[in-house]
């Protein structure tokens, strides 16, 4: 008999029961939660009298809705108020093991939060009403975002109704380039097999460029998994990931540490596991991946030249790339380094943690932004970030560039609070999703890694970080 | 929940692949604490020319007249026709919301993302995926004719056009038992409560820090 696979082993010591079609009764082991995915949720167990199965499976912190600067002023926007006080609310009724309501001092993006504190440990099962949920699978922990419907499943029956997925390895072998980022990976995997090249699998991550990935570059990796269509992400836990938990707050302590470190040893894929699904990358041929359109497919090495929908053969992908061209205000065969940006966004829960900020802080260190950029936002994906980033000096080389150094939030990537594109204005954004009115109604995003965001804010449009600038 | 068996339905052709989620329903209307509503900023972006904001009267919103939602011909249509990846990116279950609010009952298409078609049956909305050169046929007929219907049957789990060629899905026994039923999947879990105890007791010994 083959060997499994890290997915089949956590989807294993999960099943609680499972029916004869397959349909299974999962045990979720931890619940992220925040304030736009959950109050429905919360309503529908009031509504059928129904208490929190196990509240101490939730960490939860609102992050959507808040702004990132004049925190004294509150929460402008009185819908945006009533959806955070809402979770306030929620969370007071229903419990939590975590709670970091809005302006306390570790409320950040929830997916940055859960693994700094230890809330997110290999062998988890860990959901939450979210699609970059996948982030987690760093860990070596099932992940996954889910509907708030299910949002409700869980925080009544401790478990979620799922059928196994189909797995799929993607191998990066060899070195990458100094320049090129776990973002440029994710990027490059996405446009070799699409948005939907994951659907209806998980990803597990593998080869010695991913191994040598720090425990944030595996989370950027991880979280943009969905972006490839697939539900999970795993990278299996090691050597890096025991040294990232060790001390964190929520980390198994003493003898529980040891038990824990000799069972997450176990999660590995056998070496005869079978997947349904390979895809190999060679790391040294990844170059810096800047995305020209609106999905995350449509991406280029920055050294490349928009694509020409006279040259695609497909009826359906030509109309696809004319849809792009037009939004995206941008001529066939245009130089990606002509691209010029209005504005820049760095942070969300891909792109906002210490070794992100200390990335474009390496590129933006002694230099000015362009004057024809508007607006340079750094936004820090939590408060534990934001002050690390403080005492290292990070924000002081951000302020003089002319960058604004803001308080921790989803901010620009979906645009729910104040910071957003104007109708037309071009962003290099650290974010994961480039889709149409994504950053704002009419706003056009080029994803990019933290550097190459940095990068495009110095010069006023997209260069090529490995050469001199 | 609402359940479906049976319809007969308009059908609303969207020609374009990789519709995700923020088209199907914009962020600023995520921040409604309801279920309810959201129908008419169903699109928005695509439906409207002004930027729609929550709570807006969408009845005296100027319209963009070339949208399919918009055109006269595909006024009360039930059935949502579409391409690949539908639903795809934000896991926000507020995409079905509105497509349901909206009045679609069913959304064909040769391929869906995970999460948007897992939370489409929490929603009454059946989602059928047949394949591309099926899809594409429909969208010519459709195209073609004024007044194209689907008659959508879950129990026998075939779409039948008006011609009365019919085409066969597959859905889980779960899933469609649940939706012809209208079931409450979270009473029908807990009819399994002691399982689930049983299980996070032995989880519990085997790795007492996740529950620390």
């Amino acid at each position: 008999m083959a060997g499994k696979t890290l997915y089949d082993k956590l989807w294993e010591s999960h099943v609680v029961r499972e029916e004869s079609d397959g349909t299974c009764l999962l045990y979720i082991d931890r619940h992220l939660m925040h304030e736009v995915t959950s109050p429905q949720a919360f309503e529908g167990l009031r509504l059928a009298g129904r208490k929190a199965w196990r509240k101490q499976s939730i960490v939860a912190n609102p992050d959507h809705n808040t702004p990132t600067d004049h925190w004294d002023q509150g929460i402008k926007d009185p819908i945006s108020r009533l959806q955070v006080e809402t979770l306030d609310a929620n969370i007071k009724d229903f419990g939590a093991l975590v709670y970091f309501p809005f302006k306390h001092a570790n409320q950040g993006i929830i997916h940055v939060i859960g693994p700094e504190n230890g809330t997110t440990l290999p062998g988890m099962t860990v959901v939450c009403g979210d699609s970059h949920t996948s982030t987690h699978g760093a860990f070596g922990a099932l992940a996954q975002g889910i509907g708030t419907s299910e949002v409700e499943h869980v925080l009544a029956t401790q478990t979620l109704v799922a059928k196994r997925s189909r797995r799929m390895l993607v191998t990066v072998e060899g070195r990458l380039a100094a320049g090129v980022t776990a973002k440029d990976v994710a990027l490059a995997i996405i446009g070799k097999i699409g948005t939907a090249g994951g659907t209806g699998h998980a990803i597990e991550f593998g080869g010695s460029a991913i191994r040598a990935l720090s425990m944030e570059g595996r989370m950027t990796l991880c979280n943009m998994a969905i972006e490839a269509g697939a539900r999970a992400g795993l990278v299996a836990p090691d050597e890096k990931t025991f040294e990232y938990l060790e001390d964190k707050q929520f980390a198994p302590k003493g003898d529980q540490w040891d038990r824990a470190v000799a069972y997450w040893k176990t999660l590995q894929s056998d070496a005869d596991a079978m997947f349904d699904a390979m895809v190999e990358l060679d790391a040294s041929m990844i170059e810096p991946q800047v995305t020209w359109g609106t999905s995350p497919e449509q991406v280029l090495p920055v050294g490349g030249r928009v694509p020409n929908p006279a040259n695609e053969a497909d009826a359906q992908r030509r109309v696809g790339i004319e849809r792009a061209l037009q939004y995206m205000g941008l001529a066939a065969d245009t130089p990606i380094g002509e691209i010029r940006v209005d504005k820049v966004f760095i942070g969300s829960c891909t792109n906002s943690r210490i070794e992100d900020l200390r990335a474009a802080a390496t590129i933006a260190k002694g230099r000015k932004k362009a004057a024809s950029v508007k607006q340079v936002l750094i936004v820090p994906g939590s408060g534990q970030v934001k002050r690390q980033a403080e005492a290292e000096g990070l924000d002081k080389v951000f302020v003089e560039a002319g960058f604004e150094w803001r308080e921790p939030g989803c901010s620009m990537c979906l645009a729910m609070n104040a910071d957003r594109l104007a109708p037309g204005e071009r962003c290099a954004s650290t974010s994961n999703r480039n889709f149409e009115g994504r950053q704002g109604a009419g706003g056009r995003t080029h994803l990019v890694s933290p550097e190459m965001a940095a990068a495009a804010a110095i010069a006023g449009h997209f260069v090529d970080i490995r050469k001199p600038f | 929940m609402k359940a479906f068996t049976q319809l007969t339905g308009l059908v609303c052709p969207l020609d374009r692949a990789n519709v995700d989620t923020d088209a199907i329903i914009p962020k600023q209307f995520l921040k409604s604490i309801k279920r309810s509503g959201f129908g008419p900023y169903l699109f928005d972006e695509w439906r409207y020319s002004d930027v729609g904001e929550p709570g807006m009267d969408c009845t005296h919103r100027p319209v963009r007249a070339d949208f399919v939602l918009n055109q006269p011909r595909y006024q009360g249509a039930q059935v949502l026709l579409a391409r690949d990846n539908f639903g795809c990116g934000s896991s926000r279950e507020h995409a079905p919301w509105a497509i349901e609010d909206y009045g679609f009952c069913v959304v064909i298409a040769p391929s869906f993302a995970d999460i948007f078609f897992g939370n489409c049956y929490k929603n009454g909305v059946l989602p059928i995926v047949l394949p591309a050169a099926t899809v594409d046929k429909l969208f010519k007929e459709c195209a073609d004719t004024e007044g194209y219907q689907l008659e959508v049957d879950l129990k026998k789990q075939t779409a039948t056009t008006p011609s009365g060629e019919s085409f066969a899905f597959d859905i889980t026994p779960h899933r469609k038992h649940c939706l012809l039923n209208g079931l409450d999947e979270i009473a029908l879990t807990l009819q399994h409560a002691d399982e689930i105890k049983d299980f996070e007791a032995k989880h519990e010994a085997a790795q007492p820090w996740l529950f620390a």
